[in-house]
């Protein structure tokens, strides 16, 4: 969560609370429980590595807070994180091991293995239409990520069938 | 399956086991109930063989889906179940009324009054306008026209078309075809719904607006069985049949599988990571 959360501070100096606030807006329901904690600790480290800066700010009743904002060390690496392209997604490693490994322990049997995997893919595919239902359809960026999982089950599915297919055809 | 008792209702407590078996609940029959079905076409080639003994039984209410690669046989056995085509052996019930000496005629008038079905490609009739096309059905089925004319007036609304009456099919969105087609399917009011691929000409946000609204039908009451290769139209669904090379690999009803292992769920899905 580093680079978002450097990205959020692009715009200007916030608080970690804010900044668990800003991700909520923007991804919605399909953000699931930002955890303030983690933000804070993220937060910690990112001062330390001289990416941000914080700031102690007095409140009237309340303990002070910390105002953060982006370093020229800060913007540097949020620029070269445009800079490059993400990584490919992986396909189940190890899912596939598993799969592969199966006959040779004599514990498992693949196509039960497949259909156990695939209950288990359908099930969340099926959590996923409901949040995608639930969600505000006007938040794009909500909609867009859930999509993108989806799509993602998807082709693990179809892979799913493929190896099904393969390996009934030798039993 | 059938021959589960009914269950017992408030003002009927339950009847002591010596007493003779209870008269049949309808409401406990399967809509739709397939045993031993075998179907092999014959064309050039080898002879090739779509459904290899096919147990089946869908209860009412239940939304089911059938999956599987293209070419495993899934759209036979739909044909067969929608009596569409013939099975080479093997018997079908139709809330519990065996199908086996059904004529084609019988079979028409059947999809008229119990079961409703969706296709791939719409089939809807081309120089018809959308509100003939809908009352069509309603008009065959022996439906007043003052009826069949409420009846598409209702659905029509439902189903977000309203302003598209006089349309004919051609000027139409696939989206809004296939909206049609199931305003078509649904005007007799028929118990069981068969829908074979009806997503598959549609892009992804026609997928998503036929999911959205046979969940909706599902959600009265609409008994649905649905074949489809996409497993997100497939996740509506609550029990899913995975069919491969013309046998049930699997059934399971979704959300009642047991605990999901060290599956993380959508959280895992959808996470952000470092």
């Amino acid at each position: 969560m580093r680079l978002p959360l450097l990205a959020l501070l692009a715009r200007g100096s916030a608080h970690g609370y804010e900044l668990k606030q800003d991700l909520e807006q923007l991804l919605g329901a399909a953000y699931p429980q930002p955890n303030v904690g983690q933000i804070y600790v993220t937060l910690g480290r990112l001062e330390k590595s001289g990416l941000i800066e914080g700031e102690e700010v007095e409140q009237a009743s309340r303990p002070n807070k910390k105002i953060y904002h982006l370093t020229d060390a800060g913007r540097e690496a949020l620029r070269a994180w445009y800079e490059e392209t993400a990584d490919e997604p992986r396909v189940r490693d190890e899912f596939f091991m598993k799969l592969a490994l199966a006959p040779q322990t004599g514990l498992a049997d693949q196509i039960a293995l497949i259909n156990k995997q695939r209950r288990q893919y359908l099930n969340t595919m099926r959590e996923l239409s409901k949040l995608a239902a639930t969600e505000n359809r006007d938040n794009r960026i909500s909609q867009l990520l859930i999509e993108g999982a989806m799509l993602h089950l998807q082709a693990d599915l179809d892979w799913l069938e493929r190896c099904q297919e393969e390996l009934e055809e030798l039993e | 399956m059938s021959r589960t008792p009914p269950r017992p209702r408030a003002e009927n407590p339950p009847r002591p086991a010596s007493s003779a078996p209870p008269a049949q609940d309808s409401r406990d029959t399967p809509v739709l109930r397939a045993k031993d079905l075998v179907k092999t076409h014959h064309g050039e080639g080898a002879p090739a063989r779509a459904v290899r003994g096919v147990d089946l039984s869908v209860r009412r209410g239940e939304f089911v889906a059938v999956t599987g690669p293209s070419g495993a046989g899934k759209s036979t056995l739909l044909h067969l179940l929608g009596g569409l085509q013939r099975q080479d052996s093997g018997s079908i019930w139709l809330d519990g009324m065996c199908t086996d000496r059904f004529s084609e005629a019988r079979w028409a008038t059947e999809r008229r009054r119990r079961i409703g079905i969706v296709f791939q490609f719409f089939n809807l009739v081309s120089n018809l306008s959308v509100a003939d096309n809908v009352e069509l059905p309603a008009l065959l089925a022996g439906v007043s026209p003052k009826q069949a004319r409420a009846e598409r007036e209702q659905l029509l609304d439902e189903l977000g078309l309203q302003g598209k009456e006089r349309s004919m099919p051609g000027e139409l969105s696939g989206g809004e075809q296939q909206r049609v087609a199931l305003a078509r399917a649904l005007v007799n009011h028929p118990p069981l719904l068969l829908a074979d691929e009806p997503a598959g000409s549609l892009d992804s946000k026609g997928t998503r607006e036929v999911t959205r609204l046979l969940t909706r039908f599902h959600q009265r009451g609409q008994t649905i069985l649905l074949v489809t290769h996409d497993a997100r139209l497939a996740s509506a669904a609550d029990r899913v049949i995975s069919f491969f090379d013309g046998r049930i690999a699997d059934d399971a009803e979704l959300d009642r599988v047991p605990p999901r292992g060290t599956g993380l769920g959508i959280s895992g899905v959808l996470e952000l990571k470092d």
